[in-house]
């Protein structure tokens, strides 16, 4: 996972010049934290791994040459498509696992950031590739997409569309993503400001020190949370969020009409559909229709929106309309200090508060080069760990609510889900919202009786449980009509397509970052990571419950080993409010529940993140809904969706 | 009818002589209102809706430790049609909030609506982002608001009972529902290039040809 991030001297945040803070526009309140970014310092190059070194063996060092921190730098993007079908094929780098892009105003380029995968393990291989930053809200030039050769790039490549405003040349489909069509501006762009902007970095001046109570909408000259471009006229407007979202779903459905643009126009709508989608000698012409399930629907798990294609009751042709749930944690990121994004973290996958935090306190650390104490290492585990296991009580008993089994199994997992977060209740003060990693440590430690009862829920209750929701669901036979064989996809396709998590064991690969790219103290552990090859709804139930089996090993052993340890001793080095990154750059990853979690994050020394980008499971798992879906009913679309385990705030994040 | 409701109760009724003697331990008097009230108030049938991470507190509530049953509540419906109660439960987005007034609009009165959380209140953690409603009641009126990130399922039973005493206090007489102008919808609100709500529409309008320059946020 690591990525060697340059331990620069503290006092001098060297400024490189790849990760300049944007001109704190006339508000010298920002100014101490831009102080040193004048010194022209060089910046560390990436050493390069033999992977790397091969890479820039073939294609020359004049395509190839090392990035700052981490990394390689392709010079000519055109190359693009090429570089990463050498990656794919001959380096067996077989998955796009993140891909982001960062601004770097200063220097005047857009950074896009690749990261390969292989799925056999290792480190990911960072990838950069620079364009120019256009003028104002202009498109940017285009990226060549690598979506033909890695189909998990699609959301990916669309989400950076849609934040950055930078086209990828031959994606399919490339159209907003989290935002709709129409939407001014590109939000993550440093110098695009939201409605109610009041300074590029935390903590404002009006909230700390001196605060003063004031409402954001009283200072913001429009009163609310918008923002129009000059001469806008709502009342001549056509509002068509979703310009472009049947236009490739029209064949076959019959007197289709669509609105092409969003904007002000007389009349811009156009008959796409011909009803021509069975062969004339057929004997049963029939219409295909479009339906949209969600964003308000009760078996959508949230609000996400699936659009389907149907004929009869088949499902031919499947599209996603995510965003509904798009609470700009990245530019929000972007302005709090360091610590402050622990407790936003909770709030991006919200079943599994903690795991998400690890990701990113983990990410940070890295970046600050301190180890958390062995106490809180395995208060760590421990947490994680019970947070998969209720994490997967969650999904099994909506997976079953999908299957139609409405309430009863998942009532009887919401019990023991309780009782779980009853337990980080008492010790976080939280039933979600844990709050509960820091950098170096945690935040507290667990009293007899707080220990007592982990004890009694981990030997007693739960193992106990488990057993009884295997033999009301494993062998039931409407559960096995209902899910063998549904939502198929193969192991090739699942990586090509960057599945991460319980999917992806489920189709034969041993794919977990606990072992594939180790972090924290897993290594101390016995325990297996189970492995299904039935590539199906059955099998992506049953490797949860395996899952759950193999936590509660871990749990155990933590609770045994954690005596060795001393108790209090959970904080390295000291409490600190303020923390200063050292400029760099860093990925790291976790293994939630749903998959991998990863962080991208930038820093240039100050107290905020310069970048701050979450790779989100859930979001990138969601890509391959549309190959697993095709050709079953509509009923089993809403089954495999379940069987996927999305959780949407940290879809749209 | 505002005869009946105004009609004092007999204070003596045990003993009116009107009233046969079989009947004296059997018959109760009671207002209308009270009557309509009570009713309504036990059999509530929230909306199958939920926004974000306070949905899944209230998905909690309904489970079988808090239990919302015990109030008559636990019939949650998908259809606005069928539903009663809109409880908010989490971050409304400018994406989303088209959709949650086109429901609200679609609920047969009475209706009512809880806001769930510092989300669906005043925007909560996410307030500054750039796709984030601050609070639904900008747009739609809103009964009981509750505190919480999420807030706790005791938060939300404690809100229910909020709610059914401000139905209990509800008088046929006043209720919006019967008086014209009560169907009245709500406008939808369009995605344009930001979130358009359509009622200050013309001074969006006015504004926005008078700029010359996009009225970018000031400076803190
Ligand atoms: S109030 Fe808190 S818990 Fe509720 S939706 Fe908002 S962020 Fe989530």
């Amino acid at each position: 996972m690591a990525e060697e991030t340059p331990r620069s001297e503290a006092q001098a945040p060297s400024a490189p010049p790849s990760a300049a803070k944007p001109a704190p526009a006339a508000k010298p309140a920002a100014a101490p934290k831009a102080a040193g970014h004048g010194a022209a310092k060089a910046v560390p190059l990436a050493t390069l791994t033999p992977e790397m070194q091969q890479l820039q063996q073939h294609f020359g060092e004049n395509v190839i040459a090392p990035a700052p921190y981490v990394g390689v730098l392709l010079q000519d993007k055109s190359r693009l498509p090429e570089v990463a079908a050498y990656l794919r094929d001959e380096l067996k780098y077989d998955s796009v696992t993140n891909l982001t892009a960062v601004d770097y105003i200063k220097d005047g380029y857009f950074e896009v950031v690749y990261h390969f995968q292989r799925s056999t393990g290792g480190e990911p291989l960072t990838l950069k590739v620079r364009v120019p930053r256009p003028q104002g809200n202009d498109l940017s030039e285009p990226v060549p997409s690598i979506t033909s050769i890695y189909a998990g790039a699609d959301f990916q490549e669309r989400e950076v569309y849609d934040m950055y405003g930078i086209p990828f040349s031959g994606h399919p489909d490339l159209r907003r993503i989290l935002l709709w069509e129409g939407f001014y501006g590109w939000p993550l762009r440093k110098d695009w400001r939201e409605a109610y902007y009041e300074g590029d970095t935390k903590p404002f001046d009006s909230r700390w020190p001196g605060g003063h109570h004031q409402l954001a909408e009283e200072r913001v000259p429009w009163a609310d949370n918008v923002n129009y471009p000059p001469g806008f006229d709502p009342l001549n407007f056509h509002a068509n969020p979703d310009a472009g979202l049947y236009d490739s779903m029209a064949e076959g459905v019959p007197g289709l009409k669509v609105a092409t643009k969003n904007g002000h126009s007389e009349s811009e709508t156009t008959v796409l559909g011909n009803g021509q989608a069975l062969a004339e000698d057929e004997e049963l012409r029939t219409d295909q229709i479009i339906v949209n399930m969600g964003p308000q629907h009760p078996s959508t798990h949230g609000v996400l929106r699936m659009v389907v294609k149907l004929d009869g009751e088949t499902v031919t042709d499947l599209k996603l309309v995510l965003g509904y749930l798009h609470r700009n944690h990245e530019k929000i990121g972007e302005r709090n200090t360091w610590l402050h994004n622990i407790p936003y973290t909770d709030r991006l996958d919200y079943i599994v508060g903690m795991a998400n935090e690890w990701g990113y306190v983990l990410t940070v650390e890295k970046m600050m080069g301190i180890k958390p104490t062995e106490r809180a290492e395995y208060l760590r585990v421990l947490m994680a760990e019970l947070t998969r296991i209720q994490s997967h009580f969650w999904a099994i008993g909506f997976l079953l609510n999908d299957l139609g089994a409405f309430y009863t199994p998942a009532l009887y997992f919401i019990t023991e889900r309780d009782l779980i977060l009853d337990f980080f209740e008492s010790v976080t003060g939280s039933r979600l919202m844990c709050n509960y990693f820091r950098f170096g440590g945690v935040s507290r430690d667990l009293t007899e009786a707080q220990l007592a009862q982990v004890k009694e829920l981990a030997f007693e209750r739960i193992p106990r449980k488990i057993d009884e929701l295997e033999e009301l669901l494993t062998d039931n036979e409407i559960v096995k009509a209902r899910t063998i064989g549904v939502g198929y996809l193969p192991a090739d396709r699942s990586i090509n397509y960057s599945l991460t998590g319980p999917c992806l064991r489920a189709a034969g690969v041993p794919y977990d970052i606990r072992r594939a790219d180790p972090y924290g103290i897993y290594d101390r552990f016995d325990f297996e990571i189970p492995v299904l090859y039935g590539a199906d709804v059955y099998d992506r139930y049953r490797i949860r419950v395996l899952e759950m089996r193999e936590s509660l090993k871990i749990v155990q052993q933590c609770l045994q080993q954690m005596e060795q340890t001393k108790w209090g001793d959970i904080q390295a080095g000291k409490k600190a409010y303020n923390h200063r990154v050292p400029a760099g750059q860093a990925y790291a990853r976790v293994e939630t529940p749903k998959g991998e979690l990863g962080f991208y994050l930038v820093s240039d020394g100050g107290q905020n993140p310069y970048r701050y980008h979450i790779r989100s499971s859930s979001f990138i798992n969601l890509t391959s809904l549309k190959e697993m879906v095709v050709g079953h009913k509509v009923a089993d679309a809403v089954v495999i969706l379940g069987s996927l385990d999305i959780v949407l705030g940290e879809v749209d994040r | 009818m505002a005869e009946m409701v105004n009609r004092p109760l007999p204070t003596d009724f045990p003993n009116d002589p009107r009233v046969p003697e079989e009947l004296r331990n059997n018959v109760f008097i009671t207002t209308l209102d009270k009557l309509y009230n009570w009713g309504r108030k036990r059999s509530m049938w929230p909306m199958l809706f939920g926004l974000a991470c306070c949905a899944i507190e209230m998905i909690a509530t309904a489970a079988s430790r808090h239990d919302l049953a015990r109030f008559g509540w636990e019939l949650m419906r998908a259809s606005p049609r069928q539903a009663d109660l809109m409880i908010v439960a989490g971050t409304v987005t400018k994406k989303m909030v088209p959709q949650i007034v086109r429901l609200y609009n679609q609920m047969p009165e009475p209706r009512y609506v809880i806001a769930m959380g510092a989300c669906a209140t005043a925007g909560g953690p996410f307030k500054e982002g750039y796709n984030v409603v601050s609070g639904i009641d900008k747009f739609i009126p809103v009964d009981v608001y509750i505190t919480g990130c999420p807030p706790r399922p005791e938060a939300l039973l404690h809100s229910f009972i909020k709610l059914q005493q401000k139905i209990e206090q509800q008088s046929l007489r006043t209720v919006p529902w019967y008086r014209p102008g009560a169907d009245d919808v709500i406008p939808v609100p369009m995605l344009g290039p930001d979130l358009v709500d359509m009622r200050r529409a013309e001074e969006i309008r006015q504004k926005a040809a008078a700029a010359q320059q996009p009225i970018a946020a000031q400076e803190g």
